[in-house]
């Protein structure tokens, strides 16, 4: 097979995704909804009650608004990787995913595509907050959201591939429901996206250290840094080898005596 | 473009579903997969269909093994699925170009094939059409224009026909048979409705996973001395008890 034929398959499920994204309009506005409800309800409340020292990448006091941009933006990545993946377990349930395992491309390649074209819309949705931030004059650095861009790809295709892994292992679309119990909550919750991690260690070791073995802490804080023009190689490191691991793990989940293993 | 099967077993856990199955079917014939439900014809076409993996015996299409030439063999099949896979949120034209690129199909072939096959359907005018504003034998009928649009060399129809009303089951089933002279198809039509099959066509029946007869429905009254495929079909299942 030749190249020409990678890039069809390619367009072509970047396009399904577009079409269907664009289908799902409630799906972009809540989207946002999520993050701006933080941004503007949670954050008054709690601008007073946290202080928030000069740690890096920041040079100078931020307010609390600005501290949890980052975590916001990895947010609507976070929603979006598991929405995609609930919609991968609804086209299992419905049967339109045979359309996409039938083919006679490698499926490590059509998951791929998949991946990119769920972290890019997931980027669209991204810098579509950072403008209402902006609006919102909230104070960002506008150099930074273009440096941000790659970490937030690197990142948007790490929680894709989560999201990718989960949907080989969920069968039914009921059982999804967990996924937001056990999956994103904590997931965001436990990390650095609301609250620096100095912060859980004063009110709790162990908080802390889990904390600190949440990958969305490395993505949150990889997209913190690049923000400010920086790059924070560890997180980088670690958001790297979690999308290697579960697009790996998601490759492996969607082989054939994976798929349909069980009647 | 011949099919092989030989000595292919397939279990769910402990529950064994397909025993034993050898069979061949000829380049471009038309041929019925017959069983009641629970008999393993889709399980069948999943092992076909690389939707499961084979775990013993061997599958050949045109001396192409499965698990060696897994994709050579999936880019020459056509397969429709007894649960539609089409995106009802989607145009007829939008979920042709979907397949057409999985098949690595540039945008301008998918729009000359797709107007090609749906012009055959009577269908043309319904490209931008949202699957969804379909009904269900139309749907069908964009089913199979998708199925053919790589130029596949075989179809698989596991139940297509289910869900339709009389007319447009056995238009569907005519329809179909007319695409093994046009296309050079071979065809494997899987049906548990024995008005859809006729005499002279190849026939496979299978029941609770053993295949108990292959050869033309002809062979088949003969051996089951009735004058009515469903009845041979019945006796022959089981499902009348009579002794052959």
């Amino acid at each position: 097979m030749n190249f020409s034929v990678y890039a069809y398959s390619f367009l072509g499920v970047l396009k399904r995704e577009f079409l269907r994204f664009i289908h799902q309009r409630s799906r972009f506005f809540s989207s946002l909804v999520r993050p701006l409800l933080w941004l503007i309800v949670f954050a008054a409340g709690f601008r007073a009650a946290l202080g928030l020292s000069i740690t890096p990448p920041y040079q100078t006091y931020i307010t609390y608004e600005t501290y949890i941009i980052p975590g916001l933006a990895c947010m609507i990545l976070l929603f979006n990787g598991m929405q995609s993946a609930l919609s991968m377990v609804y086209d299992r349930e419905m049967g339109s995913m045979r359309v996409l395992l039938m083919s006679p491309l490698p499926r490590s390649w059509l998951l791929f595509c998949k991946l990119f074209a769920i972290a890019l819309i997931s980027l669209i949705q991204v810098y579509a907050f950072y403008g209402i931030t902006l609006a919102l004059d909230i104070r960002l650095p506008l150099i930074g959201l273009l440096y941000a861009l790659p970490a937030l790809l690197l990142t948007a295709l790490e929680l894709g591939a989560i999201g990718l892994f989960l949907s080989s292992k969920i069968r039914q679309l009921e059982n999804f429901a967990g996924v937001m119990n056990f999956v994103i909550f904590p997931m965001f919750f436990m990390s650095s996206a609301l609250y620096p991690l100095w912060r859980m260690r004063e009110s709790s070791e162990w908080l802390y250290w889990v904390c600190s073995l949440n990958p969305f802490t490395y993505a949150v804080e990889l997209v913190r840094f690049a923000m400010y023009s920086q790059l924070n190689l560890e997180a980088f490191w670690v958001t790297l080898a979690t999308t290697l691991f579960f697009g790996g793990m998601a490759i492996i989940g969607f082989r054939p005596e994976k798929v349909t293993g069980t009647k | 473009m011949s099919i092989e099967l030989n000595a292919v077993n397939f279990q769910y856990g402990k529950r064994q579903v397909l025993h034993d199955l050898t069979f061949s079917l000829t380049a471009g014939s038309f041929n019925a997969l017959l069983g009641p439900n629970g008999a393993g014809k889709t399980t069948l076409i999943s092992l076909l269909t690389r939707l499961l993996a084979l775990q013993s015996g061997s599958i050949k299409i045109h001396e192409d093994d499965l698990r060696q030439a897994p994709r050579r063999i999936m880019a020459s099949l056509g397969v429709v699925f007894q649960q539609s896979t089409l995106d009802l949120d989607l145009s007829v034209l939008h979920n042709l170009e979907y397949h057409g690129a999985l098949h690595g199909l540039s945008r301008q072939q998918v729009k000359n094939r797709a107007l090609e096959e749906l012009a055959r359907m009577g269908l043309s005018d319904r490209l931008n059409d949202k699957v969804r504003s379909l009904n269900g034998g139309h749907r069908r009928r964009v089913e199979i224009a998708r199925a053919l649009l790589h130029r596949p060399k075989v179809l698989l129809l596991d139940e297509p026909s289910v869900g339709l009303d009389t007319r447009t089951r056995l238009e569907l089933n005519e329809y179909v048979r007319g695409l093994c002279q046009t296309h050079a198809l071979t065809l494997l039509w899987t049906t548990h409705l024995m008005d859809e099959i006729r005499p002279e066509d190849h026939l496979l029946v299978l029941n609770k996973g053993h295949l108990l007869f292959a050869d033309t429905g002809t062979q088949l009254l003969s051996l089951t001395q009735t004058h009515l495929l469903s009845d041979a079909f019945e006796q022959i299942t089981g499902l009348r008890e009579t002794v052959i």
